[in-house]
């Protein structure tokens, strides 16, 4: 998908036909330097702005740091790893993303699979919902969820935050990961079903390590989207399970006054998605473009 | 982003790895099941599933319609009242309007760069490092986005960088003001003249050296060079001279109206001579303040301070002002998805067989018309996935329209997913209103919901 296929316009004839295709190929490399450096520029903006004074941020911008380099200090960032209630947002953002990736995935496996391999009456049915279920918007369920944690004393806690995102990932979940399994050789199974294997040891056995690419798209994709969310623990966790996103969002009604905190902390909170993106990009891509029409 | 032999298949990109769903996707469904465990070994892998889809999903959105026929406490059932007000409340009104805007705009954006970005991509050999870079920001939250983008559209030109750019660009085009604040001390021998000029008071004729005091330049304003002022050249027959500076001596002393030794000059401002309306000769001042006025007629003459010299310097878009405000998260947007695009539209691209444009090249097709009447063509089924899954998110766009627009604008920034949050849980406590935004919701998305499950079922025959 990322390869570059070029150079193949067969033989050019004309010497003019070549200077036109230079010089197009020129500005065609210029536009794109620009579209990059655009796209550069705002993060480094936020990462520059991180690493000043909130004295220098106020009187000139970001940029002239990259002049006089001797302002940039790793103090914001400092301050804010001293802060005891940010360290705990940034460990809520671990206990709420890990399991709820980890129970996801096990869930959405298990029922690819009967999706895929298992027989049983009305499962055609029973997945065209499942497709349908994909785009139904998460702000249909914060209103009925909110009142059935109320009564349940889940508002508040992490674990009610783990559940809404499983519950709202399960969809997409089976639906990547049952064409997934559906691929498999047919052969595969029926020769691990002859020699007697139990479901769930061809499950394990043959499904699983051969699902891998998948797994994986599916755990990186839903890693970053629930480390990611804001809405969900913005009505469902409290003061004390609040994710960094939320911790954040509640430092924006005084922007500018904070922007030491503001900026490094969202700049921790990006450091970790970046370095699952630049480590696992090949499944993240898929899993997004998996995504489409969700 | 490295090669992927999981290219999607160019009719939408649902199966991770090629030919998932078209190759073996209905094959299970013929199964003889000779081998097959009984059904109910079925359930009890489904069961975990059925149960989070049941609570998470299924009853939602049946709780959700019940829920917006009764009142904002849960108490009166009041029937359609909601869905009622929901179209005549003026807030909701609004949020309306904006997604509206939204839905039209926004993903057609989105699209329309990812397949130039696709496009041209092709033509370069950086091009895994330009996806990369464009990807990116789909890492992110869209609150770190809406940070980062907070922060770029800051009205200050000194510190939010579009503004930056924009007067930068602007200044080089035509140099604003230098002296924004500067004035004349009531006694000085200047009047207002037109559009915020000022004139001296009393006539000059050629060969005459004047002295132009003013006052109101703040320290860092002074350009750096500046030096003291001095009496200037005396002026040749044709000409006028004289000095404009700052009659202000810091630390207290001097004499107003007299050049002290350390009052500093008042470089680039732009002199004017006027004889019966009409500028004559223009001249500016020298790092000392001194300016000669060349070449005139040996007449009386007004010098005037033009008005550019004071007037406000131009403070860039008022990016984050009601007017703006959506067009700008929209453009934040772009930022954030136009990665998406791209890549979908590129896989798709990678699937055109090159013969069909190398036809067309061979038949004298310019590049555009390749484009046009080929490429395009056979991308229509990517595309309009494309637009399609944008469409579906930008209806739900919620964080980003939170954290980009300021408290005081949020209103004109409103969209339904804000305001579902806001009139349920934002401080509006009305439960009845926030279903019926809800189910209203969920009804837009009804459409794609069709679109979807048909091409899945397509896909599957």
């Amino acid at each position: 998908m990322m390869t570059t296929p070029q150079d193949e316009e067969g033989p050019r004839t004309t010497l003019a036909s070549r200077i036109t295709s230079l010089l197009g190929s020129g500005l065609v490399q210029l536009f794109l330097v620009c579209v990059a450096l655009f796209w550069l520029m705002p993060t480094l903006g936020l990462f520059v702005t991180s690493l000043r004074s909130p004295q220098d941020n106020a009187s000139s911008g970001w940029w002239t740091a990259l002049l006089e380099p001797a302002q940039l200090s790793l103090e914001n960032y400092a301050a804010l790893l001293d802060n005891p209630d940010f360290v705990a947002s940034f460990v809520n953002t671990v206990l709420i993303t890990v399991p709820a990736t980890v129970i996801i995935v096990v869930v959405a496996s298990l029922a690819a699979y009967a999706f895929a391999w298992l027989e049983f009456p009305g499962r055609d049915w029973l997945f065209l919902i499942v497709v349908g279920l994909l785009v139904v918007p998460l702000q249909v369920a914060l209103i009925p969820i909110a009142q059935v944690y109320g009564g349940a004393g889940l508002y508040g806690s992490i674990l009610g935050v783990v559940l809404f995102h499983v519950g709202f990932g399960l969809p997409f979940a089976i639906f990547l990961l049952r064409n997934f399994f559906a691929a498999i050789p047919r052969d595969l199974l029926e020769a691990a079903r002859m020699d007697g294997g139990r479901e769930i040891t061809i499950f394990r056995r043959v499904i699983l390590p051969l699902g891998g690419p998948a797994i994986a798209s599916l755990t990186i994709f839903q890693f970053l989207w629930v480390w990611n969310d804001l809405l969900v623990a913005l009505v469902f966790a409290d003061a004390q399970s609040a994710p960094m996103t939320v911790a954040l969002q509640s430092e924006m009604r005084q922007f500018g006054a904070n922007l030491d905190v503001i900026s490094a902390g969202a700049f921790l909170s990006m450091v970790v998605p970046l370095v699952v993106f630049f480590a696992f990009q090949r499944y993240f891509v898929q899993g997004v473009m998996a995504g489409s029409v969700k | 982003m490295t090669d992927s032999d999981g290219a999607p298949s160019p009719a939408g990109s649902v199966a991770p790895e090629e030919g998932a769903t078209g190759a073996a996707g209905d094959e299970p469904t013929r199964g003889t099941g000779r081998l097959g465990p009984p059904p109910w070994l079925a359930l009890v892998f489904l069961l975990p599933a059925l149960l989070f889809l049941g609570a998470y999903l299924v009853y939602p959105i049946l709780f959700s319609v019940y829920r917006s026929l009764w009142d904002a406490a849960g108490t009166e059932f009041v029937g359609l009242d909601n869905y009622r007000r929901m179209f005549t409340d003026p807030a909701t009104f609004v949020a309306l309007r904006n997604n509206v805007v939204w839905i039209v705009v926004a993903p057609i954006v989105v699209t329309l760069a990812g397949l130039i970005f696709a496009v041209l991509t092709e033509r370069i050999r950086w091009a895994t490092a330009f996806k990369i870079i464009v990807f990116m920001p789909m890492a992110v939250s869209f609150l770190a986005s809406g940070v980062i983008f907070r922060l770029v559209y800051e009205q200050d030109p000194e510190s939010g960088l579009a503004n930056a750019i924009i007067t930068t660009v602007q200044d080089t085009v035509s140099p604003s003001a230098a002296y924004p604040d500067a004035n004349p001390r009531s006694d000085a021998p200047l009047e207002e003249g037109p559009g915020g000029a000022y004139d001296v008071t009393d006539e000059a004729q050629p060969g005459e050296r004047i002295q132009v005091p003013l006052v109101g330049v703040r320290a860092d304003d002074l350009p750096e060079s500046a030096e003291n002022a001095t009496e200037g050249p005396v002026a040749g027959q044709h000409e006028i001279s004289g000095t404009v500076w700052l009659d202000f001596t810091r630390g207290g002393g001097g004499q107003e109206g007299v050049i002290d030794p350390e009052e500093s000059g008042l470089p680039a401002l732009e002199v004017q001579a006027v004889r019966d309306g009409e500028v004559v000769a223009t001249a500016h001042t020298g790092a000392d303040g001194t300016f000669v006025l060349p070449d005139l007629a040996s007449e009386p003459h007004v010098v005037r301070l033009a008005a550019d010299n004071f007037t406000e310097p131009y403070q860039g878009v008022t990016w984050l002002g009601p007017t703006l405000i959506t067009p700008a998260i929209i453009g934040a947007y772009l930022w954030v998805w136009a990665g998406f695009a791209m890549v979908l539209i590129a896989a798709g691209l990678s699937a055109i067989p090159r013969e069909s444009l190398e036809a067309a090249r061979v038949d004298g097709a310019t590049e555009w018309q390749v484009f046009r009447r080929v490429t395009v063509p056979l991308l229509s089924p990517v595309l309009l996935v494309v637009v399609v899954t944008l469409m579906i998110y930008v209806l739900k766009i919620f964080d980003l329209v939170l954290v980009i627009a300021p408290g005081s604008v949020q209103a004109d920034a409103n969209v339904l997913a804000l305001q579902m949050w806001r009139v349920s849980f934002g401080g509006g406590n009305d439960q009845g209103m926030g279903s019926a935004l809800a189910v209203f919701l969920l009804v837009l998305v009804v459409p794609a919901m069709i679109f979807q499950i048909r091409r899945f079922r397509r896909e599957n025959q």
